[in-house]
């Protein structure tokens, strides 16, 4: 039973919270009502059975414990304040009572996991809000775990927290779909942030262990849920398909004893071919649909190297063909970089050395940079890789990406006499 | 409704304004239209722009005894040069106003704080 309970934890508790937000106009309210109904049905399930509809009977059941709790403690011009906190579209501020009664269960609004995904990743929130607050209010991620996933102390997460809701509070942000006239702005930051949930899981940005898997997996369901919801977006789509390709190479990522493989290294029958299938399939609707975004652009290079049975079959001059597409939608330095390396594979390391040279400035702190700078030099046969490795180890804040750093290093002076 | 104050946010003192300058005409032509669209939506308080900030005095009760000093509050380059204080529905449509008012205002930053209590 605690399984069962975890497992529709994890499933639903986004999705009442969302609800529950709309229902009773608060945050607050809504995270304590989902709370104390979790608690009610670890007591009553055990013994009377998981209902047949777990998540309306947790959000009906949370929505009365609420109201009670409101009736109680409130005075009646609190309650109309609290109603009135988060403003939702008008005809949405109030269930229907038939279709509650009718069901037995409060109306779950597909719709409203959408709103909250909005509020959350408001552009009026700093990045590291906006991801925090996603991962509390829609993974339903405790605030220990949202702590140690991006080792932060719980307090600094908790008040970060606490900021990001009463900012929203005070300033009436409000709880709707954003019209289309704003959404192209707003959808941008809400793919932005889930996005950087999977990159913070994959490549944890400092410490020990290579990757957090809560995390890639929560990113991977709420960009699910996101095309679900918005299946006309082609962005959305094409970050799902970037996740589901980048992750199904997970397993072959690091060696038995914990170390990294890069790419091309990989042992490819270890990639997940289910995730390759559906990553494949979200990126061919994408090109039918043809209004390519910088997602739908990476998620086609990371379909490419699927398509590759062996490093070596590797369609480079299309990845350099894609790059050169996603320096049409973002012209960056750190694009121009991968764009290099891939035009290496193609016409050998020095072009790839000499498309680098302008970057040297703006990527001097990157250490991507001087991690491929170091390889090109080194298949060049160029004196300089040694240097270009230690200032890319000097930079690597990941313990596995500095062994893998050194390991290279240290196997192209085995094979030079310098 | 809720209120909200846009604050114009500037990052260097200024003098008089030289109203033969048509850049500054620019400016006020723009501000006189962003006002008359907030009068017509319903959105508009008060506004006002402010005279430079050497002009600022401070005053500051200390027990009943009242002191004053010479100059702005806060002795750094940045301050508010003027200000409007707006009626919106939700954040989203007080944002969309301070849009304009960055755009009309010659292109300084503004800056978008909830009134207490509205």
């Amino acid at each position: 039973m605690p399984d069962e309970l975890d497992e529709v934890f994890r499933r639903e508790a986004g999705r009442c919270t969302a609800t529950l937000i709309r229902v009773l106009g608060d945050i607050d309210l809504a995270e304590d009502a989902v709370a104390e109904a979790f608690s009610i049905a670890a007591e009553q399930w055990p013994a009377k059975g998981v209902p047949p509809n777990p998540g309306g009977w947790i959000t009906t059941t949370a929505r009365n414990r609420a109201i009670d709790r409101l009736r109680r403690e409130s005075t009646r011009e609190d309650r109309h304040l609290a109603a009135l906190r988060l403003r939702g579209d008008d005809a949405m501020d109030e269930p229907n009572p038939d279709l509650d009664e009718l069901d037995g269960f409060v109306d779950v609004v597909a719709d409203d996991q959408l709103r909250l995904m909005f509020l959350c990743c408001h552009p009026a929130l700093a990045a590291d809000a906006q991801v925090a607050l996603t991962l509390r209010l829609l993974g339903g991620l405790d605030m220990p775990e949202i702590a140690k996933a991006f080792l932060v102390p719980e307090v600094t997460l908790a008040q970060r927290i606490v900021r990001a809701k009463r900012k929203l509070r005070d300033n009436h942000a409000p709880y709707r779909v954003p019209r289309p006239a704003e959404l192209p702005g707003r959808l941008d930051a809400v793919l932005a942030t889930v996005y950087l949930i999977y990159n913070e899981g994959h490549t944890a940005s400092s410490g020990e262990s290579l990757g957090r898997t809560d995390l890639t997996r929560e990113a991977i369901r709420l960009g699910r849920m996101l095309t679900d919801l918005m299946p006309d977006e082609p962005e959305a789509v094409g970050l799902l398909a970037l996740m589901l390709l980048t992750e199904s190479r997970r397993s072959a990522r690091s060696a038995a004893d914990g170390s990294m493989i890069g790419l091309l290294d990989q042992d490819r029958g270890r990639w997940d071919p289910m995730m390759i299938a559906e990553g494949h399939a979200l990126v061919r609707a994408c090109l039918r649909r043809n209004q390519p975004g910088p997602f739908q652009v990476q998620a086609a290079i990371a379909a490419v190297h699927a398509d590759a049975a062996r490093a070596e079959d590797t369609d480079w001059a299309q990845i350099v063909a894609l790059y050169d597409q996603f320096m049409v939608v973002r012209p960056t330095p750190v694009v121009a970089l991968n764009r290099a390396v891939a035009l290496a594979e193609v016409h050998g390391p020095g072009a790839g050395l000499a498309a680098i040279a302008a970057l040297a400035e703006a990527l001097d702190e990157y250490q991507p940079f001087h991690a491929a700078r170091a390889d090109l030099l080194a298949r060049a046969g160029s004196p300089d890789a040694a240097a270009a490795y230690d200032r890319a180890i000097e930079l690597s804040t990941n313990l596995r990406e500095r062994r893998f750093l050194e390991a290279r290093k240290a196997a192209n002076r085995a094979g030079h006499d310098y | 409704m809720p209120q909200y104050m846009l604050s114009v946010c500037h990052d260097q003192p200024y003098e008089d304004l030289d109203f033969n300058d048509p850049e500054i005409q620019r400016m006020v032509a723009s501000v006189g239209a962003l006002n008359e669209e907030l009068q017509a939506k319903g959105a508009w308080v008060f506004g006002a722009g402010l005279r430079p900030v050497s002009t600022a005095t401070v005053v500051r009760s200390n027990g009943g005894e009242i002191s004053m000093t010479d100059g702005p509050f806060a002795e750094t380059k940045e301050h508010i040069g003027g200000f409007y204080i707006i009626e919106a529905a939700d954040l989203d449509d007080a944002l969309e106003w301070a849009g304009k008012a960055a755009a009309a205002c010659g292109g300084f930053p503004i800056e978008v704080r909830p009134c207490e209590g509205a």
